[in-house]
């Protein structure tokens, strides 16, 4: 008998696009017929791979198909892909929430998932008597939640609010709360789905630590899906990366993230959505020239230019422009100016124009926000937040140190030792 | 779909046949109809008891009169058919004083109406819950109805000070050994509520003009229920149509037990109670088959 907890085969899963209730009872009739017949499902041939950037020709896609995988106890698997990759539908079927089309999933143990903190909570009711229902919702019996009350409301740090009912609650007290109740949990196999994306960075920090204690410390199985890279390397042992729909690789975590990074992000373009007509002045797209390449992710301290287009159409006397990088909570991590290093205030003739910073980029692994203004006689003229964020990926880990004490500077140092005098 | 799977499962079958391994948990997409998993609910029977709670304790916070308005709402309907129906109409009671007589069918028949309302709409109103984690979703409309039992109890209460006084005070009441048949009675109108409701309640996920009909076609089958018309007052030609709605006897039945009048006719009551059980499996079969497939259709 091997250790493997889960093993998935030939799983599938088909969604119809549109609104539903247009013609599905005709489509059921259908299908009903068909099924009389003892014949195929006419909608079930039919069907695109999810690519959602170009227009298919059918109204059914598989949001994933053939997917073959299998993991064993006490394995951190990672699971990874653009948005839309098919992900969220991997887990939703592995929780249980929805029905795979084709195909089965062997378990082995009790499956609880972190789909979502806090389901079920109702905000009439006190942080007591709401800690009992989502522990029962999420499988617990009344029991085992008494004998865990106390550890969770500890984690949750919300004790002096416990008989208060939560819609008095913080939005921060409500998530610890919601996702210590999650943490105590006790089952085999854990999914967790982005819960991390709440919370402080204090917080999150205690989330990540908590997992780590559940899969190294007790030996359970958990699937992490996450667009923190950072989290995914610094936890997983095995990593999943899907594409569209299908299992674009399987393979231990460093593999996989390197394929993650090799594979062009082409839904991000970086471009602007604005009424062309309406402004006399405005930038049009971002991105990073590196080398021949134009993109929108790049790795830490790597050589780059920041490129932004800008278009206008009346002439600009004494202009200036900056861009700003941010992080996730909206803190400034970079902002530079084009009049910074004794640059000058310049003259823009009507035209488009490519602005070009160089720079390099030591910050942590992450999604950042690119905020960019021009101005003329210190009045802005056009002022940018783009929806594209830059993604900062590192192809290999650059410290021996976990990433909550490395701080969001990624610039390497150079170690040397000198004995300076005897005692 | 289903020669697909039947392919698709074959392969399977074939790769995993020499794999002898004990899997606890095996997800596929179709079981069979008659896998009710009611193990499952068993199991989880903390959680319809906390639903319940929940129910109760989120209705009636912050309101002023709290658990009061569960004697307002029959009170109320009673004076009103009281004085429609009794009054300005003077339909017929049987002899019995009309107060107690439209109290004692509208307790019964309110339980019956609210939980099949609640649990027709159980996947709609609890989509946002059912799509983010599983727990076996029977332990929903089990809660609702039970829910709606605790309310029925009030209620009863309040028909039985109502019931004591008229005892007391007139001589028009004869009730018999056959209240004893009332818990028998409460659980029939629960199962076939539950069991209805289920059944709507797979419709109403697809086919959202159902929720509306059904709220209006609860209101329209109280008047083919012996709530405000006896059935013995029912015109032979058309009382088959109260007859063959199982809710008539129980109605009945409740209302000769505690005042004396009525028809007590055990075939009806047998057909009550059968059609009930048959009408909560279908329930429960189409109910499991849909919860499996309404995240997407929902």
């Amino acid at each position: 008998m091997s250790n493997t907890v889960i093993k998935v085969e030939n799983l599938g899963k088909q969604y119809r696009l549109g609104e539903i209730g247009t013609g599905t009872l005709s489509h059921d009739l259908n299908r009903a017929w068909a099924r009389l017949r003892g014949k195929e499902d006419p909608f079930a041939k039919i069907g695109d791979t999810n690519d959602r950037t170009t227009k298919g020709s059918s109204d059914f896609v598989w949001s994933l198909k053939d997917i073959n995988f299998e993991v064993r106890a006490g394995e951190v698997l990672g699971i990874i892909g653009r948005n839309g990759a098919g992900k969220s539908t991997l887990l939703k079927i592995l929780s249980k929430v929805t029905a795979p089309t084709t195909g089965r999933i062997n378990i082995k143990g009790r499956i609880a998932s972190l789909l979502e903190v806090g389901t079920g909570f109702h905000p009439e009711l006190t942080g007591r008597e709401n800690i009992f229902l989502n522990g029962a919702i999420l499988g617990m019996t009344k029991i085992e939640i008494r004998n865990k009350f106390d550890e969770i409301v500890d984690f949750s740090g919300v004790e002096r609010y416990i008989d208060t009912p939560v819609k008095r609650y913080s939005s921060g007290m409500y998530v610890r709360l919601a996702f210590a109740v999650s943490a105590f949990l006790e089952p085999e196999i854990l999914i967790v789905d982005e819960v991390l994306a709440v919370g402080d960075a204090e917080f999150q920090k205690k989330c990540l630590g908590r997992m780590k204690d559940v899969s190294v410390n007790d030996g359970r199985t958990v699937l992490f899906v996450s667009h923190n890279i950072a989290a995914v390397r610094g936890l997983c042992t095995n990593g999943l990366l899907l594409n569209q729909g299908r299992v674009e690789s399987f393979a231990d975590i460093s593999t996989v993230l390197n394929d993650y990074f090799s594979t062009p992000n082409d839904e991000v373009d970086g471009g602007r959505e604005i009424n062309k007509n309406k402004k006399d002045n405005y930038f049009l797209k971002w991105y990073l020239q590196v080398g021949d390449e134009q993109r929108h992710y790049c790795e830490p301290r790597q050589e780059l230019s920041f490129c932004f287009e800008f278009v206008n159409k009346v002439k600009l006397n004494k202009a200036e422009v900056g861009f700003q990088i941010r992080g996730n909570d909206g803190e400034i991590v970079y902002g530079t100016n084009s009049r910074d290093r004794n640059g000058l205030y310049f003259e823009l003739t009507p035209g488009i124009h490519k602005f070009v910073f160089d720079v390099r980029l030591p910050i942590r692994d992450g999604n950042y926000e690119i905020d960019v203004a021009i101005a003329e006689n210190d009045t802005i003229v056009d002022h940018w937040i783009s929806k594209t964020r830059l993604e900062l990926l590192s192809k290999e880990k650059d410290t021996v140190l976990s990433e909550s004490v490395t701080g969001i500077l990624r610039e390497l140092s150079h170690f040397s030792k000198v004995k300076t005098g005897s005692l | 779909m289903q020669t697909v799977e039947a392919i698709k499962s074959a392969e399977s079958a074939r790769l995993t046949a020499p794999d002898q391994e004990h899997w606890t948990e095996i997800i596929e997409p179709r079981t069979n109809l008659l896998d009710l998993r009611l193990g499952d609910v068993w199991r989880y029977r903390d959680l319809v008891m906390l639903f319940v709670r929940r129910d109760f304790v989120s209705n009636y916070k912050q309101t002023i009169l709290g658990p009061i308005w569960l004697f307002i709402q029959p009170l109320l309907t009673t004076i009103t058919f009281y004085i429609i129906f009794g009054r300005v109409a003077k339909l017929d009671t049987s002899g019995l004083p009309p107060f107690v007589f439209y109290l004692a069918g509208i307790t019964v028949w309110s339980y019956f109406s609210q939980s099949l309302t609640a649990v027709s709409t159980v996947f709609v109103t609890n989509a946002a819950m059912f799509s983010k984690v599983y727990f076996p979703r029977l332990t929903m409309p089990l809660s609702i109805v039970l829910s709606n039992l605790v309310r029925f109890g009030i209620q009863f209460g309040l028909f039985l000070i109502v019931w004591a006084y008229y005892l007391t005070t007139s001589s028009a009441l004869h009730p018999n050994w056959l209240l004893m048949l009332t818990p028998l009675l409460v659980v029939l109108m629960g199962l076939l509520s539950l069991g209805l409701g289920m059944i709507f309640s797979a419709l109403t996920t697809k086919y959202r003009d159902l929720a509306m009909l059904l709220t209006f076609g609860v209101q329209l089958l109280m008047y083919a229920t012996p709530v405000i018309i006896p059935l013995a007052n029912v015109s032979p030609k058309y009382r088959w149509i109260m007859v063959a709605n199982p809710m008539s006897a129980i109605v009945e039945t409740f209302r000769y037990g505690f005042l004396g009048s009525g028809t007590l006719n055990g075939a009806y009551l047998s057909y009550s109670i059968v059609t009930s059980f048959i009408i909560l499996f279908i329930g429960i079969v189409i109910f499991n088959k849909v919860e499996k497939s309404f995240t997407d259709t929902v």
